[in-house]
């Protein structure tokens, strides 16, 4: 009888223990002091020395926790017991987290650089008049090629990479939607078409593709273009910056007839306490020169049009991450689709990956 | 007084046990199998049942992952025994093992990792190929690499089960065997195979399972040229969110393996009692 009673009350210690555990680690999620502020952000997606410098200019300082992917994210702020004041979602997924009403609207007596911005990149369809978001990076879906094995100027067009001479030269980056996407794309089609005839050709004109496809993986793309394992990739303008920052040879392109225009927001989600803190934030991450630090540290192209014009010349002046007005008009937003149809886009994106 | 103390005393010894099969096993397994009959919206139904056995691909994603785990156990099989046996006649036979345990403790990712370098075109493998003047050899994501790396992965967990067995097998059978003027082949396929049966397909139980459903080495080595329910498991819990149909493919997994190990464990029970007689 005594060992039993000893076993109980090592469960109950264990039981003890694990709930302290648990406490530890959700107090480590966002802090709950006064002078905080709790950002919830992509990995190494803001310049650490702006961090500082919001510190010492207004005393509040910044929890940063960093997510990998959208619904990780969502997940995370649905599931609650979290703390965050700001978070970093792309444009799709601020669309669903409205409609999950995970966001407060932004109270925009409070904001003061939101003239700063390009009024190209604001009062886009996932966010209305910006109610909710204030736009943080932009980025395009392009194609990137290391002129070792590709002749320069040869790739313009998503058309251009079903040649036969690309035989098993080029890696796609593993998303379904943009893959799907670029292949919509190439036959004039929207990339947010739910018309499953026209998804079924897409997949059957990728299907014609899978002999010039190496490999299709994730984010090692970066690694493998830098080393040159590969001639030909399809992949986001913000790695392909990061390849061009290591690869003197790889250059970076978006067809003129169409690609993805992808947008990184800053919101609040519902679970936001510290509201100066979340406006002195947003107003100082708004003002030009900060801005403009933080798109020369992170290499993604930056909305904030007065930030821009204070680049060094050979940055604001790429074609590659600047694209001109042409091809900017004729880039597509990614809506946030039903889960069927978000379903149908897998479908056929898992029936082409088989078709190797 | 005193059995009814022994009694209670064994019951609490189960405790950790019993909590530990019903939050770890039983739970998620039934968790799985309730989650399997709802569609993407949250409605009770059989549908997802009903795509994966109407629908082509995966069907063809079935056959593919039993055609890669057939193959990863073969080829394991293949080195293992050889290894097993030899390794049997060493003097040191622990400090071997040990040395085949080992690669064990690193992460998969990491091991994984390291075979992108090796196999990469400016790697070692082409450095030697080009050393032997054939110029460079695609050899990461081609089928060969993905094999070679997932069986790489599981030869510790073919080696051992296999080199229990022989290392349990009474030597004087091999001796009779030979006394009576068996050939030394007859004596490896008539007794010694037979009799280190049981290791072998415990092997191959350990090997062939986890193989189903290999979905990480896929991607990163077989550069999603090779695809098995894995993937597809994946792609349904983290981007299309339908975790109805990815719980589904789940419960077929399981139950493939139920036959697998009913089909393996049903003989191993018979070869035992052949070998302890």
């Amino acid at each position: 009888m005594k060992k039993l009673l000893s076993i109980i009350v090592a469960l109950f210690a264990v039981c003890g223990l694990l709930a302290f555990g648990a406490n530890q680690l959700q107090s480590t999620s966002g802090s709950t002091g006064k002078k905080v502020l709790n950002l919830y952000t992509w990995g190494d997606y803001i310049d650490p020395s702006l961090l500082t410098k919001f510190q010492k200019q207004t005393g509040y300082h910044v929890n940063v926790e960093t997510f990998d992917s959208n619904e990780a994210m969502f997940t995370k702020i649905k599931q609650g017991g979290t703390s965050y004041d700001l978070t970093v979602p792309s444009d799709y997924m601020i669309e669903k987290m409205k409609k999950a009403n995970l966001l407060l609207p932004l109270d925009k007596k409070r904001l003061t650089g939101m003239a700063n911005y390009d009024s190209r990149f604001m009062n886009l369809n996932f966010d209305k008049h910006n109610r909710y978001s204030v736009p943080y990076f932009w980025g395009t879906l392009g194609i990137i090629y290391n002129d070792k094995f590709v002749k320069p100027g040869s790739i313009n067009h998503w058309n251009d990479l079903w040649q036969p001479q690309y035989r098993d030269k080029i890696m796609l980056i593993d998303s379904a939607r943009d893959v799907m996407g670029f292949s919509l794309a190439s036959m004039n089609k929207s990339m947010n078409t739910t018309n499953p005839a026209t998804l079924l050709a897409a997949r059957n004109k990728l299907n014609q593709l899978s002999p010039n496809v190496k490999a299709i993986v994730a984010d090692e793309i970066k690694m493998y273009m830098i080393q040159n394992e590969a001639a030909i990739a399809v992949d986001w303008s913000g790695e392909a910056s990061e390849m061009l920052d290591e690869n003197k040879h790889l250059h970076y392109v978006v067809p003129s007839e169409g690609s993805n225009l992808w947008f990184d927001n800053l919101v609040i989600p519902k679970t936001a306490k510290h509201f100066d803190a979340i406006y002195a934030f947003l107003n100082f991450m708004s003002e030009p020169k900060n801005a403009a630090k933080n798109a020369e540290y992170i290499g993604y192209a930056t909305p904030n049009k007065k930030a821009k014009a204070l680049l060094p010349k050979a940055i604001r002046n790429d074609r590659q991450f600047y694209p001109d007005d042409q091809t900017i008009r004729h880039l597509q937003i990614y809506k946030d689709l039903a889960p069927a149809k978000v379903g149908l886009y897998n479908d056929r994106y898992l029936e082409f990956k088989l078709h190797h | 007084m005193q059995r009814k103390q022994r009694l209670s005393r064994q019951i609490a010894y189960f405790i950790p046990y019993i909590l530990w099969i019903g939050l770890f096993v039983i739970a998620p397994v039934v968790l799985l199998v309730y989650q399997s009959f709802f569609d993407i919206n949250g409605h009770f139904t059989l549908s997802n049942y009903q795509t994966y056995f109407s629908s082509n691909t995966y069907l063809t994603m079935t056959l593919n992952s039993v055609w890669y785990a057939f193959l990863i156990t073969f080829a394991t099989l293949v080195i293992s025994y050889p290894t097993a046996y030899v390794l049997n006649a060493t003097k040191h036979p622990q400090l071997w093992l040990l040395l085949i345990i080992m690669p064990t403790w690193i992460n998969l990712l990491l091991k994984a990792y390291a075979f992108i370098g090796i196999f990469s075109q400016a790697g070692i493998a082409n450095q030697f190929l080009h050393f032997i003047g054939i110029a460079p050899q695609q050899i990461l994501f081609t089928k060969f690499s993905f094999i070679f790396v997932a069986a790489y992965i599981q030869i510790p967990f073919m080696v051992l089960p296999i080199y229990n067995s022989i290392n349990e097998l009474n030597p004087s059978y091999v001796n009779a065997s030979k006394d009576l003027g068996a050939t030394s082949w007859q004596t490896f396929s008539k007794v010694i195979f037979p009799l280190t049966l049981p290791g072998v397909k415990a092997g191959v139980q350990a090997v062939f399972i986890p193989s189903l459903s290999l979905f990480m080495l896929t991607r990163l080595i077989g550069g999603n040229k090779v695809i098995t329910l894995g993937t597809a498991i994946e792609e349904h819990f983290l981007t299309t969110m339908n975790w109805g149909m990815g719980s589904t493919i789940g419960v077929i997994l399981i139950i493939a393996m139920v036959i697998i190990m009913s089909l393996t464990g049903g003989s191993k029970r018979r070869a035992k009692r052949g070998m302890t007689k």
